[in-house]
C-alpha cells in the first residue's frame, strides 16, 4: 500500500470515528446522572438535524444550527417531564425500556412530519466534492469541522462534569441517588437537565454531521448502535474516552476494508466491542468502579 | 302484527343484511408495503399510488360495477412481517390478489405462500429471482435487475469501458444486482476488478470507495435502493475520481439527487421514463400515462413522484385489467394478468406469457443521467 493510500484510508477512519464518537458523548451526559443509556439519543440526533434543515429554509445556517439544539433540548426535557419526572420508582430498568418507547415515538412523528425523504444540511464550507490535501490523501472540510465540534463538546462536558457545582451534583445523583436526595439535592429536575443537555448534543451532532451522513427519519438507530457501540468501548460517562474509542473504531473499520471485504467491517467492530467487553468490562478508558452503578 | 310493524321488521332485517350482500358486492385487494422502515421512499408513495387510483376508480364506479376494497399492511421492509401480514390478507381477509411487497427479500419471503394459496401476487421489487423461474401466481411490475445490468454493459461498451468496480449494500436489491453484474459481465467483455459489499445503513463510504480508487478501474457501478446510494458518489468525487459512475434503477428518486448536490451532475442511471415524462416526445406511447399519473400525484400529495410509486400504478392498472376481463376468480385472474398484452404502464408497455410474468423489454429501460439537479436522457 502506498503512503498516499495509507493516509487516505487513515483519513477515512479518522472521518467514521468521529461521527461515531460525536453520537456517542451524548450518550454520557444521561448515563453519568441517572446511569441508564437513552435508547433515544439516536433520534436526538435525527431530530437535530432534521429541525436544521427545516430552520434552515428561514434562517442562516448557524442560527439554524442553534435553534435545532434548542428545539431539541426543548423536546428531551419535555420528553423527561411527561415520561419520567412522575415515575415513582424509577429502576433502571423501568427506564430504559421507557426510553426505547420514547425513541420509537420520536421516530414515528418525525416521519408523519417530515416523510420518508433524505434532507440535507449544506456543507459548513465548501461543498460535497470539495477537498483539502493532506500528504496525498483527501478530506472533506466537514469532517474537520467534526473534529473540531467533538472537540470543543469533550472540553465543555469534562469541564461541566468536574469542575462545576451542576456537574458534580448531577454526578452525585448517578452514584447514589438515595444520598444524594438527602443532601438536598433536586435530583428529579437534575434528571430533566441531563435529558435537555443530552437532547442538545444530540442535536448539535445531528446538525454538523448532517452533510455527511444525511437525515432521515429512520436514521438514529444506526447512528445510535454505533455511538452505543463507542460509548461503552470508552467507558460509560467518560466523554475523551468515546472520543478515543470511536477514533480507534473507525481506523480499525477503514482498515478492515483495505485487507478484507467491506462486508466484515461491522463483523470486526462487533467482536472487538466483545473482546474489550470480556476482558475489560468497564471500558477501554473507564474506571472500574463506574460498572457497579 | 300491525302493517308497520311488519315493515319495519322488514327494514331492520334487510339492514342488517345489507353489509352481507354489500360484502359480495366489493373486490378486495390486499397490499403489503414497506410503508415505514428503511425502504419507506418504496412503500409511502406505492401506497399513497394505490390509495389514489382505488379512490380514481371507486369514484367512477369500481370496476365492472364492484367497488375495490383496499387494504393496505405496512411491514417495515421486515420479511417475517411480510409473512404474517400475507397469511392474514389471505386467509383471513380473503383478498382477491396481494400488491406488494416493496422490497425484493420480502417478495421472496412470501413467494411460496402465494403460490400454495392460489393468490396472484402483483409485486413491486425488481430481483429477477422473483419471476426467474417463473412461478404461476407470481408477476412484478419493476423492469428486471438484469435488463438494467445489460443497459449498464451496452452503454460501458460505447464509452469504451472495460474494467469496472463494483458496491453493493447487503440488501436484497444490492444482492440480487451483484450476482447479475457478476453472472453477465463476462459476455459483454466486462472485467469485475474490484467488489465490495457495505451495510445499507452506512453513513460514510470513504475506505470502499479509497478501495476501488485504488484498483485503477474504469467505473464504478453501485447497487442500492438506501441514501447510501448518494453517499457513494459524494465520497468517490471527494476523493478525486473522475472516471463514471453507474447507479442502478434505484436511483431514480430526485431526493438523492439533491442530497448528493454537485456530486450527482453525470450520474448515469437506467430508467423508466416517468422520471422525465415532461421531456418525452408526444409521440411516444407512453407519455399520456405518465403525464396524467405525475401530474394527478403531485397535485395531490405535493411531493416529487417516483418510478416506485409508479410500480404500485403498474400492478394495479395490470390487476383491474385483469378483474375487467377474468372477473373476481383467483384462478382466472391468474390467467387473464398472464395473457395481457400491450398494455401502457409507467414503468413500459407489458406483454405477459406464460414464460415471462414481468412483461416488459429491454426498452422499458432509458439510460438517464443528472445535469443541473434534474433528470435528462443521456445523449446517445
Amino acid at each position: 500500500m502506498s503512503l498516499a493510500f495509507f493516509i487516505q484510508y487513515l483519513v477515512a477512519g479518522i472521518t467514521y470515528g468521529t461521527i461515531y464518537a460525536v453520537v456517542g458523548m451524548g450518550f454520557n451526559i444521561i448515563y453519568n446522572t441517572t446511569g441508564i443509556i437513552n435508547f433515544a439519543q439516536g433520534e436526538f440526533v435525527m431530530l437535530g438535524g432534521m429541525v436544521a434543515v427545516s430552520l434552515h429554509h428561514h434562517l442562516p445556517l448557524p442560527a439554524a444550527i442553534a435553534g435545532a439544539v434548542l428545539v431539541t433540548m426543548a423536546v428531551g426535557a419535555l420528553i423527561e417531564l411527561i415520561f419520567i419526572h412522575w415515575l415513582s420508582k424509577p429502576t433502571v430498568l423501568r427506564m430504559i425500556i421507557v426510553t426505547i418507547g420514547i425513541s420509537i415515538l420520536i421516530r414515528e412523528a418525525a416521519l408523519l412530519v417530515w416523510g420518508h425523504d433524505v434532507r440535507v444540511l449544506p456543507y459548513f464550507t465548501g461543498n460535497e466534492i470539495s477537498a483539502i490535501s493532506l500528504g496525498g490523501a483527501l478530506i472533506s472540510p466537514q469532517v474537520i469541522w467534526v473534529v473540531a465540534v467533538c472537540a470543543v463538546m469533550v472540553l465543555l462536558t469534562t469541564a461541566f462534569f468536574q469542575w462545576t457545582m451542576l456537574g458534580r451534583q448531577m454526578r452525585a445523583c448517578a452514584s447514589n441517588r438515595v444520598g444524594a436526595a438527602v443532601c438536598g439535592l433536586p435530583i428529579r429536575n437534575l434528571v430533566t437537565l441531563s435529558f435537555a443537555l443530552s437532547a442538545g448534543m444530540g442535536a448539535l451532532a445531528g446538525c454538523v454531521v448532517c452533510p455527511i451522513t444525511y437525515t432521515q427519519y429512520g436514521m438514529g438507530t444506526g447512528l445510535a448502535i454505533k455511538g452505543f457501540t463507542v460509548a461503552i468501548l470508552g467507558g460509560l460517562g467518560n466523554s475523551l474516552g468515546a472520543v478515543a474509542a470511536g477514533l480507534l473504531l473507525g481506523v480499525v473499520e477503514s482498515f478492515t476494508v483495505s485487507a478484507l471485504p467491506a462486508a466484515y467491517k461491522d463483523t470486526i467492530s462487533i467482536a472487538i466491542l466483545l473482546g474489550v467487553l470480556f476482558v475489560r468490562p468497564s471500558g477501554l478508558f473507564g474506571s472500574r468502579a463506574a460498572t457497579r452503578a | 302484527m300491525t302493517k308497520a310493524m311488519t315493515a319495519s321488521l322488514a327494514l331492520l332485517a334487510s339492514a342488517l343484511l345489507a353489509p352481507h350482500a354489500l360484502a359480495e358486492d366489493t373486490i378486495k385487494v390486499g397490499a403489503i408495503l414497506a410503508v415505514t422502515g428503511p425502504a419507506s421512499f418504496l412503500g409511502s408513495p406505492e401506497a399513497k399510488t394505490l390509495e389514489m387510483m382505488v379512490a380514481d376508480i371507486n369514484a367512477k364506479g369500481g370496476i365492472g360495477g364492484k367497488k375495490v376494497v383496499l387494504i393496505i399492511k405496512d411491514s417495515g421492509a421486515s420479511s417475517e412481517k411480510a409473512i404474517s401480514f400475507a397469511k392474514q390478507l389471505i386467509e383471513e381477509e380473503k383478498v382477491l390478489a396481494i400488491i406488494g411487497p416493496s422490497t425484493s427479500g420480502e417478495t421472496m419471503a412470501i413467494k411460496a405462500l402465494a403460490e400454495e394459496s392460489k393468490t396472484p401476487l402483483l409485486s413491486c421489487a425488481a430481483a429477477e429471482v422473483i419471476v426467474n423461474p417463473v412461478a404461476s401466481y407470481v408477476f412484478k411490475t419493476p423492469q428486471k435487475d438484469s435488463q438494467a445490468v445489460i443497459r449498464i454493459f451496452q452503454q460501458m461498451k460505447k464509452m469504451g469501458i472495460s474494467k469496472i468496480g463494483v458496491l453493493s449494500s447487503n440488501t436484497g436489491f444490492g444482492k440480487a444486482g451483484k450476482d447479475q453484474i457478476e453472472k453477465l459481465a463476462a459476455e459483454h467483455g466486462i472485467q469485475i476488478v474490484v467488489s465490495e459489499v457495505y451495510d445499507s445503513k452506512a453513513t460514510d463510504l470513504t475506505a470502499e470507495v479509497t478501495k476501488i480508487k485504488a484498483a485503477n478501474v474504469q467505473a464504478i457501478v453501485n447497487w442500492s435502493i438506501e441514501p447510501a446510494q448518494a453517499i457513494v458518489i459524494k465520497n468517490a468525487r471527494q476523493l478525486g475520481l473522475t472516471i463514471p459512475i453507474f447507479q442502478s434503477h434505484g436511483f431514480g428518486n430526485i431526493g438523492y439527487v439533491k442530497a448528493a448536490g454537485v456530486a450527482a451532475e453525470g450520474v448515469i442511471f437506467p430508467a423508466g421514463r416517468l422520471l422525465i415524462a415532461d421531456q418525452l416526445p408526444a409521440s411516444n406511447p407512453q407519455k399520456k400515462v405518465l403525464v396524467s399519473y405525475k401530474n394527478e400525484y403531485e397535485a395531490r400529495y405535493k411531493e416529487d413522484v417516483s418510478t416506485f410509486g409508479g410500480h404500485a400504478y403498474d400492478a394495479m392498472l395490470l390487476l383491474s385489467d385483469a378483474v375487467k376481463k377474468g372477473g373476481t376468480d383467483r384462478a382466472k385472474v391468474r390467467a387473464e394478468l398472464e395473457g395481457l398484452k400491450g398494455v401502457v404502464g409507467t414503468a413500459g408497455i407489458f406483454n405477459m406469457s406464460a414464460t415471462d410474468h414481468n412483461g416488459l423489454g429491454l426498452d422499458a429501460f432509458e439510460m438517464l443521467t443528472v445535469k443541473d439537479g434534474r433528470f435528462v436522457p443521456l445523449a446517445q
